[in-house]
């Protein structure tokens, strides 16, 4: 993991210091430590020289911009008419059960944060879930318990 | 009425020798592209339904030496995924849709603007990029693509949200007029198509205007690429010809319990049982952005509004009241319903709610939650209420 300030001033010497830079680098920031703290926003704010109101008035409109701590890895589990309909709740309390937290929580060792989305555009294989950007389809519970022992192992 | 049977495309995801095409196109005026375009029919694949060729005349005609193209590829409707799978079997197709679109209009520069839950896409796509700036450069164009990640709203498929988003603000969508093609992106004038728009217009260019508009109807012309899901024994990506009925299509996608197909998505319309025959999918019927989903007769038609409805609650940008307020009080409404709280009979005070939505709120996606809501109120009302 970068350090924060280095990780701004790198993020907005490769996208600019303009308005626009403004979202690759809320990204980028992302990308790195999975949510913006405070601090991240602030100090983005000093570098494009910007209000932090701005910065957060941004950050905050967008679902995978997350203000709220998350962790390394964040599962988000479709929730929408399809997936809902394939399983979508079998595959949640799988996940739920195995991380021992509820939808909106974070484990205790900042590993794993499990969330809902909409529509994640793969309703003809659902259920389906993104782990940060990789999405995995046809869930079923025992295919669940797999791929995030996978996950475990990477610690 | 103009009817068509199930008939199977394949225009979208043939393979072409796109620096022939392309070469072909760097030697043809800005007029005949554009006219082509027109002659042919298309009209944009992203679900709003407006003509191609006008749109590119219309950009062309803005006087400004900094025009862009952008490719929305921001799809987010529930149950469209073919726009991931157009960037993912032939993305150079649609860089040669833009490049095209910027020889029609006159810009030199490009952006896709690729929905977050995409992202896994990137380095493939960038890859390709790198291949056709190489192509395009040995052909003469002065044209270069760029790419823009949104971050999981689904309002950022409204082109004017989309701009907002590309310059680094919230995704609120902007008063119209002025269209984009006056002032778009950066205040610029801009052509915005969808990514199977864009590969449309190439192979419209490819095969000639003549060739295409035979498939179809009047109103709908040409074939769209659909993202079929729901309770049917082969979900996917089908290209069809337009202007089939509902029931041509349940004759091949149903599970022969079909009650109903929902037809463009949370924001499109739900085609009950007894309305298959007479309801054509095209411009003159049910238009769809191409999100199919069947629904037989184990499913509760309150689960399929009530899921549609949260959606919306959670996706609207909460700018304008009409669009804010109703999606909540539409959700707090039917759940008030079905638990008795209210009688059946609020469902009318509803139904009038969604109408004032429709004319009251700012952009598409306030003005088209009625669609589904009063769709499936209409002809599942028992199911809502008890």
């Amino acid at each position: 993991m970068y350090q924060l300030g280095n990780l701004v001033k790198e993020l907005s010497e490769k996208h600019g210091k303009s308005r626009e830079s403004l979202m690759p680098i809320l990204q980028g920031v992302v990308d790195q430590h999975s949510y913006l703290s405070d601090e991240a926003m602030v100090e983005i704010a000093n570098e494009l020289d910007i209000s932090a109101a701005e910065v957060y008035g941004t950050a905050s409109f967008y679902t995978f911009l997350d203000t709220k701590e998350r962790g390394r890895y964040v599962i988000r589990v479709c929730k929408t008419i399809t997936c809902a309909m394939k399983g979508k709740n079998e595959i949640l309390q799988t996940l739920e059960d195995m991380l021992k937290i509820k939808v909106g929580e974070m484990t205790v060792d900042r590993q794993f944060s499990l969330l809902e989305s909409n529509c994640i555009g793969w309703c003809h294989k659902a259920p389906a879930m993104l782990i940060n950007e990789i999405p995995y389809t046809e869930l079923t519970p025992e295919k669940v318990v797999e791929i995030i022992k996978s996950y475990m192992q990477k610690k | 009425m103009e009817k068509r049977g199930l008939n199977k495309v394949d225009l979208i995801f043939e393979e072409i020798d796109l620096k022939e095409v392309l070469t072909a196109a760097y030697n043809m005026p800005q007029a005949e592209i554009i006219q082509k375009v027109l002659d042919s029919g298309l009209k944009g694949r992203g679900g709003a339904g407006f003509p191609t060729g006008l749109k590119w005349k219309y950009a062309a005609a803005e006087e400004d030496t900094d025009k862009y193209i952008v490719c929305n590829a921001d799809e987010g409707e529930p149950g469209t995924f073919k726009d991931r799978e157009i960037l993912d079997r032939v993305a150079y197709k649609v860089y040669g849709g833009m490049v095209l679109a910027a020889k029609a209009v006159g810009a030199r520069s490009g952006i896709v603007y690729l929905r977050g839950e995409y992202k896994f896409l990137l380095p493939q796509l960038l890859e390709e990029l790198v291949k056709f700036h190489k192509l395009i450069g040995e052909i003469g164009y002065d044209f270069s693509i760029s790419y823009r990640m949104g971050s999981g709203a689904y309002i950022c498929g409204e082109e004017s949200a989309l701009f907002e988003s590309i310059e680094g603000f919230r995704g609120e969508p902007r008063n119209k007029p002025p269209y984009p093609t006056k002032s778009g992106v950066f205040y610029r004038p801009t052509s915005i198509n969808n990514v199977e728009t864009l590969v449309t217009a190439l192979m419209v260019i490819k095969h000639g205007p003549e060739s295409y508009s035979q498939l179809g109807t009047k109103d709908s012309r040409g074939s769209k690429v659909f993202s079929i899901s729901g309770d049917t024994p082969s979900p996917g990506i089908f290209e069809l010809e337009l202007g089939m009925t509902v029931q041509a299509f349940v004759n091949e996608f149903g599970d022969g319990d079909t009650k109903a197909v929902q037809v463009g998505g949370a924001s499109g319309f739900c085609v009950p049982r007894k309305r298959f025959e007479d309801t054509i999918i095209g411009f003159e019927g049910v238009p769809t952005g191409g999100s199919m989903k069947l629904f037989n007769s184990s499913r509760s038609m309150y689960n399929v509004l009530h899921n549609y409805l949260d959606f919306f609650a959670e996706e609207s940008c909460g700018q304008c009241t009409p669009c804010r307020v109703g999606c909540q009080q539409l959700l707090k409404g039917v759940q008030k319903v079905k638990k008795g709280e209210v009688k059946s009979i609020y469902l009318n005070e509803l139904v009038k709610l969604a109408d004032t939505m429709k004319v009251a709120s700012k952009c598409g996606l306030g003005q088209s939650v009625g669609n589904a809501f009063k769709t499936i109120v209409e002809n599942f009302r028992e199911e809502i209420i008890y």
